[in-house]
C-alpha cells in the first residue's frame, strides 16, 4: 500500500518555527476541536507528520534524522501545540523514547529502532503511570525478574498517551535492584492496550491503559545502564518530556491570545468592543507578558539542553512550572473573555481550558516541580 | 591523572552542595549526596567539561566514588596525549 508519505510532495518539511508554523495552521489548527470530539488523531494526520519529519528531527544525521538542535525543537513544538496538545502529546511521548534509545541505547538496539523511530514509522509511547502511582516513580509495582537469559514483564501500567496506537513501548519495571528501562513491542504475546475515553483534557491524545501478563523478553530489552544510575533513564527522559510540556504550555497561551484578540475586536458590548474596555486589556497584555516570559524561560532550557550543560534539568523544572500555570490561568481567561460563547463549540478556548489544566498535571505534577525546585534551591543557597 | 580534572570535578560536586566540606578522596555516596538527579548532572558536566563520552558500561558506582575516581574514568575515557 502506497502511503501518504511517499506521495505527497506538497506536504511542507518542517525545520524551524516558520514551516511549523505553516504546517500547523494548514493541517492541525482546522481540525483540532474535530479530533477532540472524536477523542483520536485520524491516521492521515500522522502519515502528514511522517511526511513532515515532525516525529523526531532531533535525531543525529548519521541516524537518518534531522540533527535538529533543541532550542528549534522547542520551537517546533511550541507550534503543535498551539494548534492541539493532543498532537503534541504524541509527540512528546515519542520523542522521549526515540532520545531514550539514541541516548541509552546499545548499538544493536539504536540500529534496531533509532531509524524507524525518526522517520515516524514506529510510533513510540512512554509507560511509567500506574493505577497506584503518579509523579512517584518510586512506588511503581510493574516487575520485571530475569529468567532463562531474558526478563519476564508483569504489572499495568496507566494514562499512557499514545497508548493506542503506539508500536513501542518504553515500560519502567522494578528489577531485584533498582528501577530499569524495558522496551516491550507492542505485539509481545501477553501485552494487552485497553482505551481510556473521555478524558477531561488531551482527549485526542488516544490514552489507554496497558496491561503485561508475563511477557517474555530477550536479554536486549533492557535499555540502558543498571545499577546505580539506572534512575538517570529515567530522569533524562522525563527531563525531556517537560521541556515539550513547557513548550505546548507557551503553545497553549499564545494559541488563548490569539483567539481572545480575534474575538475582542469583533464582539461588542454596550456598544464598545471588546478590545477597547481596559478589564479585557488587562487580561490581554497579562497573556502577552506571560507568553514571552514563558517562551524566554523555555528558550534558556533548550540552550542549556544544547550546550550539554547540567543546569538545564533545573531550567526546565522553572520553564514547565511556570509555562504550565500560565496557560491554566489564561486559558481560564480566554473562556471568561468569550463568556457563553467561550462554553461551547464554536470557539477552541473551551478546549484550551481542558488541556491546559492537564500541563499542570503531567511529567511530573506542578507541587513535585516545585518541590524540587526549592530543593534544588536549599541545596545550591541555603 | 590530572591535578586540574580532580579540581574541576571538586569544583563541581561543592557548588551543588556548598555545605559539604569533601576533598578528592572522600565517598560522595557514604556523604549522602547522590540521587539519580545528581548521578544525571554529574555524568552531563563531565562529559560536557572533559569532552568525553561515558558508555553504560563505564557507568559503574565505583567510577563514580569520589573525584579520584571520577578523574581516573576521564583519563581511560579521553584520547591519548602525545
Amino acid at each position: 500500500m502506497t502511503t501518504l508519505a511517499e506521495t505527497a510532495p506538497g506536504i511542507l518539511q518542517v525545520t524551524d518555527r516558520k514551516s511549523a508554523r505553516a504546517f500547523v495552521d494548514t493541517h492541525i489548527v482546522p481540525y483540532a476541536d474535530a479530533y477532540d470530539r472524536q477523542g483520536r488523531v485520524p491516521e492521515e494526520l500522522l502519515e502528514r507528520m511522517t511526511a513532515a519529519g515532525l516525529w523526531a528531527p532531533f535525531l543525529p544525521r548519521d541516524t537518518g534524522g534531522g540533527g535538529m538542535d533543541l532550542v528549534t525543537l522547542g520551537e517546533v513544538h511550541e507550534e503543535v501545540g498551539r494548534g492541539c496538545s493532543s498532537v503534541r502529546s504524541l509527540l512528546t511521548v515519542h520523542t522521549m523514547v526515540s532520545w531514550a534509545v539514541q541516548r541509552w541505547g546499545s548499538p544493536a538496539q539504536r540500529e534496531q529502532w533509532v531509524p524507524a523511530l525518526g522517520r515516524g514509522d514506529v510510533l513510540a509511547a512512554f509507560c511509567l503511570s500506574e493505577p497506584g502511582a503518579g509523579s512517584d516513580a518510586s512506588g511503581i509495582a510493574t516487575n520485571v525478574v530475569e529468567k532463562n537469559g531474558g526478563w519476564v514483564l508483569n504489572g499495568v501500567k496507566k494514562w499512557i498517551t499514545n497508548g493506542q496506537r503506539a508500536d513501542l513501548f518504553l515500560v519502567f519495571a522494578r528489577t531485584a535492584t533498582s528501577i530499569g528501562a524495558f522496551l516491550v513491542p507492542r505485539d509481545s504475546p501477553g501485552v494487552e492496550v485497553t482505551p481510556i475515553e473521555d478524558m477531561l483534557g488531551t482527549r485526542a491524545s488516544m490514552i489507554a491503559e496497558i496491561s503485561f501478563r508475563d511477557v517474555a523478553l530477550g536479554p536486549d530489552a533492557l535499555l540502558g545502564p543498571s545499577g546505580f544510575t539506572a534512575g538517570m533513564v529515567l530522569t533524562g527522559t522525563l527531563d525531556l518530556g517537560r521541556y515539550s510540556v513547557a513548550t505546548g504550555s507557551v503553545g497553549i497561551i499564545q494559541a488563548a491570545l490569539e483567539a481572545c484578540a480575534a474575538y475582542a475586536s469583533r464582539r461588542t458590548v454596550g456598544g464598545s468592543l471588546l478590545k477597547d474596555l481596559p478589564l479585557i486589556q488587562a487580561k490581554l497584555s497579562d497573556m502577552v507578558t506571560d507568553a514571552r516570559a514563558a517562551r524566554l524561560l523555555v528558550a534558556e532550557a533548550g540552550r542549556l539542553k544544547d550546550a550539554g550543560e547540567a543546569s538545564t534539568i533545573m531550567a526546565t523544572w522553572v520553564a514547565k512550572y511556570f509555562a504550565s500555570t500560565a496557560a491554566a490561568r489564561h486559558a481560564s481567561e480566554a473562556v471568561q473573555i468569550h463568556g457563553a460563547n467561550g462554553c461551547g463549540h464554536d470557539y477552541p478556548v473551551a478546549r484550551l481550558y481542558r488541556d491546559a489544566k492537564v500541563m499542570e498535571i503531567i511529567e511530573g505534577s506542578n507541587e513535585i516541580q516545585r518541590i524540587t525546585i526549592a530543593s534544588q534551591a536549599e541545596r545550591e543557597i541555603i | 591523572m590530572s591535578a586540574n580534572t580532580k579540581e574541576q570535578i571538586l569544583d563541581f560536586v561543592r557548588a551543588r552542595y556548598p555545605q559539604a566540606e569533601i576533598d578528592e578522596t572522600q565517598d560522595i555516596f557514604a556523604l549522602g549526596f547522590v540521587n539519580s538527579l545528581f548521578a544525571m548532572e554529574l555524568v552531563m558536566f563531565i562529559e560536557k567539561t572533559f569532552e568525553v563520552t561515558i558508555p553504560n558500561d563505564e557507568l559503574k558506582i565505583d567510577n563514580f566514588r569520589s573525584a579520584n575516581t571520577m578523574a581516573e574514568l576521564v583519563d581511560r575515557l579521553s584520547p591519548a596525549r602525545v
